[in-house]
């Protein structure tokens, strides 16, 4: 029977069905979900990790022992993960090892769109790219298969449109993967990367992608679909779908492996057609690929590498090159709408890190932020964060602000998970070299941007066990913060005070700003929403600074309060000059009486 | 058979993930290829959300071109003016007459659009436009998380698809216990427009 399962789904279902031991990630969208789907099947073993690079060492680790391992991330997680990515390409593995990457091309939800296809090239790791759920299911246990025939990791490449779009799959059921090695491989030219050893490697690994050059050729998930040979179009990933769409009568060489590409089969196919065409989103990967083997196709300077595709731009910048006679336009009517105002995510009703932008804003403090819901801090009405780039990168450029002497006092704030991912090494830095950087954890007891995944802070592991919960405060002093001051997020003269007294302080010291949040279901329990006392209200608009969906702006300027939205945090209160919003306790006190 | 495009539009938190996949199980109940886009992450918190399903005998792109959607479900006016050109010309419009201000209008910033420029602005694309009073409907039935299937069951009532194939779809795909209130939700909505 078939079922709906977006790409993710699929995958998860893929490393289950096809043996896949030991998984291991960070979670990052468009990624996060694979991994929250895999740790449900029955004899697996799935773990966050604290990052990437940690993620996929374990991974490495596994797959070293014997088993079918699998580590997933989104593409800027590869960045992180870089380092084992091409050690084990170096040294191969034992049982198979699955690398998924997630790319972002539109930047859904990221700082770039890089497009990793390039990692694979780089570390030489064969790629493989799905064009729907079916063949993301599939092409895992393809990888996998390759992996241990050919003693390399392989990529699982998809997109954010392959990983969240839900299409029909056929489910099979779990075949066993090997077993653990009766004994830990001691093969020392093999996995001591030494130099004396990584020497003999390197021809070792070229050769690799040599003999997979040969396999690519009758890989089944590269093929040619024949059709009206004045077009070729060659294709990959969720761009297949849209030349099926947009070129129904075109000839079409399909690869599911884009390195290396099958160098045979590309050759015959551009020679029988009048115009060859690459379709593929973001970076010339293929059509570079395919020009390397000394043949012209076209691709760049007709469709964009920036953004996402899909079937209206296709078609229109098809017509545009004379691909397709103008009158396959689809014309459509864009009513005048005038400008509409925005809706940008924005921090939550209730969000615990409203409350210490509010207070930074005040205090006109420039912030060196980081990736997660707080970054958020950054738009109106806030615009609390000046600088943000990946993860972990807070407190470092913090320190380099402070080096460089800037006359000001630079803050790194970043989330409770961020500080594990990759804030330590950086805090460990601040310490060891005499900085001064004041580095703030904005603690909401979960790594939330993501959907609310458990992380070291939380207790709990991603397959649900107890687990050792790791306090902030004594780490912090261990990681050399001699002064280290928690306060509840929600308490503005608490967080301003402990920040002033921060300043102060001619040397680094760390502040942990704790507030749940508001969308876990212990918080959820506790919302009373607040109310606006009419009389007291003069509209002066102090509260509407605050930028929560919450507080509404009435016809006559005065604020109310939508009790659907509101969790009853009282930052607004505490901002309101005049008293005029109601705290909890009078809320409770006036439903009382 | 051609296929049916509907685009779903909504703000992140009213339900319209949940609309757009049991329109895809709805897609395979009837025994047709059914593929569904969306875009997780940023757009749940309080973001703009567009998600695309697709019904066809064949179906290749997961995403609707601009001025190529059938169909038009949204859950809030903002967000239909928004999307107002994804519909294509002559195509069906059902829309949720609840306004979620965002925050830059809550915040006094900027202005939420009048029901003229929206009307305006449908009619210029196509004279099949519902207005449906889904959240008061949903208040009606017991609670306003189930405003998306309410709209659910008034788009059910233009489409050429048996009511078990809903009910069932709907079944699977919302939680045991609220699936007697969903189920009457969606007649409710169904009622609306028949």
């Amino acid at each position: 029977m078939k079922k709906l399962l977006s790409g993710n789904e699929a995958i998860a279902r893929g490393a289950w069905e096809y043996g896949v031991a030991v998984a291991s990630a960070y979670p990052g969208t468009p990624s996060t979900e694979i991994l929250e789907e895999f740790a449900r099947y029955p004899n697996v073993y799935a773990e966050w990790a604290t990052n990437e690079k940690v993620a996929l060492d374990v991974a490495i680790g596994a797959a070293y022992a014997g088993r079918r391992a699998m580590s997933t991330m989104k593409h800027v997680g590869l960045n992180v993960a870089a380092d084992a990515f091409f050690y084990a390409s170096m040294t191969g593995i034992e049982g198979g090892l699955l690398v998924v990457s997630a790319d972002d091309p539109a930047m859904h939800s990221s700082q770039n769109e890089q497009d990793n296809r390039n990692f694979g090239k780089f570390a030489r790791v064969p790629v493989v790219e799905p064009v729907d759920s079916q063949e993301a299911k599939d092409l895992v246990g393809a990888a996998l298969d390759i992996s241990e025939q050919f003693d390399t990791p392989v990529m699982l490449r998809i997109t954010t449109r392959i990983a969240h779009s839900s299409t029909p799959v056929e489910l099979g059921e779990r075949k066993e993967g090997p077993p653990p090695l009766p004994t830990y491989p001691r093969k020392f030219e093999k996995y001591v990367m030494l130099p004396v050893n990584a020497r003999k490697r390197h021809p070792v690994i070229e050769e690799r992608i040599r003999k997979l050059t040969v396999f690519a050729e009758t890989f089944p998930f590269n093929r040619v679909e024949w059709g009206d040979r004045s077009l070729g179009i060659i294709t990959c990933g969720v761009a297949y779908q849209y030349a099926k769409e947009v070129f129904p009568t075109a000839s079409i060489l399909k690869l599911g492996m884009t390195y290396p590409i099958p160098p045979q089969m590309v050759r015959e196919f551009v020679g029988q057609v009048e115009r060859a065409i690459v379709l593929e989103e973001l970076d010339p990967f293929v059509e570079n690929e395919i020009k390397l083997l000394g043949l012209w196709v076209e691709g760049k300077s007709i469709f964009s590498g920036i953004g996402e595709m899909d079937p209206r731009t296709v078609r229109e910048q098809a017509i545009a090159a004379g691909l397709l006679p103008a009158s396959a336009r689809k014309t459509y009517i864009v009513p005048d709408v005038g400008s509409l105002p925005g809706r940008p995510p924005v921090l939550c009703p209730g969000c615990p890190h409203r409350g210490f932008y509010v207070i930074t804003r005040k205090l006109k403090l420039p912030i060196n932020g980081d990736i997660g819901c707080y970054t958020l801090g950054a738009l109106p009405p806030l615009n609390s964060t000046d600088t943000c780039g990946c993860m972990g990168a807070s407190i470092g450029v913090a320190h380099g602000a402070d080096k460089a002497g800037s006359p000001e006092r630079n803050i790194a704030v970043l989330g409770d998970s961020t500080f594990f991912h990759t804030g330590m090494p950086a805090l460990l830095n601040v310490a060891y070299n005499n900085g001064k950087t004041i580095t703030v954890v904005l603690d909401n007891r979960v790594t939330a941007m993501t959907g609310h995944q458990d992380n070291p802070g939380t207790g709990r592991t991603l397959q649900g066990q107890e687990s050792k919960q790791i306090e902030f405060e004594p780490l912090l002093r261990a990681l050399g913060m001699d002064h280290v001051q928690t306060v509840n997020a929600f308490d503005l003269r608490e967080v301003e005070r402990a920040l002033r007294e921060a300043l102060k302080r001619d040397e680094a010291s760390a502040l942990v700003v704790r507030g749940e949040c508001a969308l876990l279901p212990e918080a959820r329990k506790q919302y009373v929403p607040l109310r606006v006392d009419d009389e007291r209200c003069n509209g002066c608009g102090l509260c509407f600074r605050v930028g929560c969906p919450a507080i509404v702006k009435r016809p006559d300027g005065k604020a109310s309060i939508d009790a659907l939205l509101c969790t009853g945090c009282e930052v607004c209160a505490q901002v309101c000059a005049r008293k005029a919003i109601l705290f909890r306790s009078q809320v409770q006190e006036t439903a009382d009486a | 058979m051609k296929t049916v495009d509907f685009i779903v539009v909504g703000v992140g938190g009213q339900g319209t993930l949940l609309a757009s996949d049991v329109i895809a199980q709805v897609g395979l109940g009837a025994g047709l290829e059914a593929k569904k886009s969306e875009v997780h992450g940023m757009a749940q918190r309080g973001g703009s959300v567009i998600s695309h399903v697709r019904w066809g005998e064949r179906v290749y792109s997961p995403l609707i071109g601009k001025g190529e959607a059938d169909f038009l479900l949204a859950f809030e006016k903002l967000e239909a003016l928004r999307y107002v050109d994804w519909l294509k010309p002559g195509g069906v419009a059902l829309v949720n007459e609840q306004a979620i201000p965002p925050v830059a209008v809550s915040s006094g910033g900027a202005e939420y659009p009048s029901d003229e420029r929206f009307l305006a602005a449908f009619k210029a694309v196509t004279d099949k436009v519902y207005l449906i009073p889904s959240l008061k409907v949903a208040q009606e039935v017991g609670s306003a998380r189930v405003n998306n299937v309410v709209m659910l069951g008034a788009l059910s009532a233009l489409l050429d698809v048996d009511e078990a194939v809903w009910r069932a779809a709907i079944e699977e795909r919302v939680p045991p216990k609220f699936v007697e209130m969903n189920l009457r939700a969606f007649e409710r909505g169904r009622a609306l427009v028949k």
